[in-house]
């Protein structure tokens, strides 16, 4: 029964979630989500932590903050974290613009939704990882 | 394929199962196709990557540009297409582009979240053949085979549009186009659909043809050996049955030397075509010596190939002469070998330079389109100058032949270019494609030209051009390479020229014959380029064909630019040992032109003649790509040249060049390609 339960959770939560992962995932690669959710859980961690370096330095390096958010706009699109990728969009205009202090800003909401969504990851992993052990 | 296209609508999935028969990959088509993909992002990696497995698709992932490359080198034929991230730490994703295109001629799609126009054009302009946005879709990838069947198929067409003798084939060729460009033929790709037509045979054969064969690879001298039974049957009576039977080659297939005859004829009609303006090859020859030692960069040959093209191009030469003489009225023989050389150095750029390098070199104003056989889908001007191109480059050839002595070492190289041509031409294909996918005018017109085996020259220029130039052949081919190779390679290839005293003929205009030995000896190449048009369609590195045509275009283009550039060109060229002032007038056109092109990009580059030549090259064929290789191979100096040229730098460096008669002949002459700047 809990068995049960915890797996249609992830079901569930993998579907709201990651509609298009899902797609991905099949008999032979039964992990793949999990497996791209920790990936991007951990790299996106990363990022953002050296956004903040290069936001925090002075002066201010815009192109690298730039390839960063580049490159962390591309995996939260990949995975589907729209709310992030939007406010990536919106942090890379200040970065072009070389506003500083519109692009802290925007960090700010980065930030927010990322950690939004890392808790939802977090929550999603941890129910696989209890589903797995009842399984 | 043809048994699963039976089956009809089978999906892909279905029918790949059943194909999965250990058959090629275009048996499966497109199931099984290999993929090489390419991002730093783990994420996006692991992600495409399993969508590209759930396509059905063989792939294989790298994070690092380094990696994938070292991949594609140790691998040359083991994958179908790239795709690649354009931001990524180790190496910009255009410049990757570039040295597939180079190297490998792959259609290559670039991946970005970065959706702004300028990037997208950066990936045009750069050759990529599709730009997906990130997030990447399942549903986009499902597609990306078409970019492969294309590329084929454009190949094809290129010799179909010359005048292919099968005629046979280009039917099937263009309803398969047709079907194969439709997506929806996915899951039809072997057309079951087309099955259903007539066509179902042609469309088989065409699959099989562009598909299923296996590359034949037409060494120098199995394109001697072609060249030989040609002209003992006479070129207009040479058919492949015939050929094939006086070849006697075991394993060679009556389609690949129809298709090489294809190429073969596009080759010499390009050089009767530039033999009308001999003068301007001979001139254009010598400069575009230095192109080809650029080109030839493009296929990055290495030394070794240019040492073999030395033998080439003798023996290129002579087949150029062959090729030109049945072709070009005035220059006897060699002359042309050079200018295909020439061409095919130019091929990637310097075929363009060739046109106006050689039209101004060649003294003759008028632009001898290279292309004149070509199907000129490119603007008049680009046609014109690659005309232009071709045909000074078939005049030079014409004219190298005089010289006998040299002649003969040309032939060798050519021959020898040939090869390395083949070699360069997967390079310059590279560029060539590149340019080509930038410029669909360009691929038109470089195609033509590439078939006249200018690609060949290119090539072979690498090789040749050491050979020629002097003693120690092995400039020749680092300049050949130059344009090729970008990266590294050039410095083999580019050899440098300016050492080499085979160089310095062809930039001692005073005999143009020098220089169009020295040019045959590119030239040389050239012929083997022409195999290389034939290897293009099955092989990758006849992209070199293509590239030059490309960068005939990109030349005349920047013809304009090029005047200016000209003089820097010379002074680079000087550089390079070329004599500029040996290099005629026409030379220098080219040179000019050459430079021209390279000073659109980056006038101080110019200056190092290494850099000009790399321009030109670039110019010529994609001002990227080119610029790369040839500032592979300036070892020195500069390699300034900025890579990524931009195409519309070239081009209008060409253009200029082509307008401007002759600013830099000498300079153009090898000294634009600086072959003896170029860092092997």
């Amino acid at each position: 029964m809990d068995r049960n339960r915890l797996h249609n959770q992830v079901a569930s939560m993998r579907r709201s979630l990651f509609d298009q992962l899902e797609e991905l995932q099949d008999d032979t690669n039964p992990n793949f989500v999990q497996e791209v959710v920790t990936l991007f859980y951990n790299d996106s961690t990363r990022l953002i932590q050296n956004i903040e370096q290069a936001l925090n330095s002075r002066p201010i390096d815009f192109c690298k903050l730039d390839d960063y958010m580049h490159q962390f706009k591309g995996s939260s699109s990949s995975i589907g974290a729209k709310k992030v990728t939007n406010e990536c969009t919106a942090f890379r205009e200040y970065c072009n613009a070389e506003n500083a202090e519109g692009c802290i800003r925007s960090f700010q909401q980065v930030k927010q939704e990322h950690a939004i969504l890392k808790r939802k990851l977090e929550v999603y992993l941890q129910t696989v990882r209890q589903a797995s052990q009842t399984a | 394929m043809n048994v699963s296209s039976v089956k009809g609508s089978m999906s892909i999935s279905s029918s790949t199962s059943t194909w999965k028969a250990g058959d090629t990959i275009s048996d499966q088509f497109p199931a099984g196709l290999r993929v090489l993909v390419v991002d730093d992002d783990p994420t996006c990696l692991m992600i495409l990557e399993k969508m590209l497995t759930a396509c059905l698709y063989k792939v294989t992932k790298c994070n690092r540009a380094e990696t994938a490359l070292s991949k594609l080198r140790e691998n040359k034929n083991g994958y179908d297409i790239v795709l690649s991230d354009v931001h990524m730490p180790d190496m910009d994703g255009f410049k990757l582009l570039e040295h597939i295109g180079l190297e490998m001629d792959l259609p290559v799609i670039m991946m970005s979240a970065d959706d702004g126009k300028q990037v997208v054009m950066k990936g045009v302009t750069h050759g990529a053949c599709d730009y997906l946005i990130k997030p990447v879709r399942i549903e986009a990838l499902k597609n990306i085979w078409q970019h492969v069947v294309r590329k084929r198929k454009n190949e094809w067409k290129e010799f179909e549009q010359s005048g292919s003798v099968e005629e046979g084939d280009r039917q099937p060729k263009q309803s398969d186009d047709a079907d194969y460009s439709s997506s929806a033929n996915e899951g039809n790709w072997k057309g079951s659909k087309r099955r259903k037509d007539e066509e179902e045979e042609t469309d088989e054969r065409d699959d099989t043809s562009t598909l299923k064969k296996p590359r034949v690879v037409w060494s120098v001298e199995l394109h001697q050996q072609f060249v030989a039974a040609v002209n003992q049957l006479g070129i207009d009576k040479a058919v492949p049955k015939k050929i094939l039977e006086l070849m006697n080659v075991p394993g060679l297939t009556r389609e690949n030397v129809a298709s090489h005859l294809q190429k073969y004829r596009l080759y010499l009609r390009r050089l009767s075509g530039v033999s009308q303006h001999q003068s301007n090859l001979s001139t254009i020859i010598s400069a575009q010596d230095p192109t080809f030692g650029s080109l030839s960069s493009l296929s990055g040959l290495d030394l070794q190939t240019l040492a073999a093209t030395g033998q080439l191009p003798a023996q290129s030469l002579a087949r150029l002469q062959a090729a030109g003489l049945g072709r070009a009225t005035a220059k006897s023989g060699i002359p042309i070998t050079l200018v295909d050389q020439r061409n095919i150095f130019s091929f990637e750029n310097p075929k363009l330079r060739f046109g106006e390098g050689q039209q101004q070199h060649m003294t003759n104003k008028q632009q001898v389109n290279l292309l004149h056989g070509i199907p000129t889908t490119m603007e008049a001007k680009q046609l014109v100058s690659l005309r232009h191109a071709a045909q000074s480059v078939g005049n030079m050839n014409m004219q190298v032949p005089p010289p006998g002595p040299q002649s003969s070492q040309n032939n060798p190289l050519l021959m020898q270019m040939g090869q390395q041509q083949q070699q360069q031409q997967s390079r310059g294909q590279i560029l060539v494609d590149s340019t080509i996918n930038h410029a669909p005018r360009l691929s038109s017109m470089g195609q033509p030209i590439l078939s006249n085996g200018m690609a060949t020259n290119v090539s072979s220029r690498n090789g040749i051009p050491e050979n020629i130039r002097a003693p120690g052949y092995s400039q020749t081919p680092s300049m050949l390479n130059f344009p090729m190779n970008h990266a590294s390679e050039l410095p083999g290839n580019c050899f440098p020229l300016g050492s080499t005293p085979g160089v310095s003929n062809l930039t001692s205009k005073g005999a143009f014959q020098e220089d169009v030995n020295s040019e045959i000896k590119g030239s040389g190449g050239f012929m083997p380029s022409y195999d290389v048009f034939n290897d293009l369609n099955q092989h990758k590195p006849q992209s070199w064909e293509l590239q030059n045509v490309g960068i005939a275009f990109d030349s005349s283009q920047h013809s304009n630019s090029l005047q200016g550039n000209l003089d820097l060109t010379q002074s680079a060229l000087g550089q390079q040992g070329f004599s500029s002032g040996q290099m005629n007038g026409h030379n220098r056109s080219a040179a000019v032109a050459s430079k021209a092109v390279f000073s659109t990009g980056d006038v101080k580059e110019l200056r190092s003649a290494q850099n000009v030549n790399q321009h030109l090259n670039n110019l010529l064929v994609d001002n990227t790509i080119r610029v790369k290789s040839e500032r592979v191979c300036d070892t020195s100096p500069a390699n300034i040249f900025p890579d990524h040229f931009g195409q519309d730098d070239l081009m209008s460096a060409l253009l200029k060049q082509q307008e401007s008669v002759a600013s830099s002949e000498n300079e153009f002459d090898f000294d634009g390609y600086s072959m003896n700047n170029i860092p092997v």
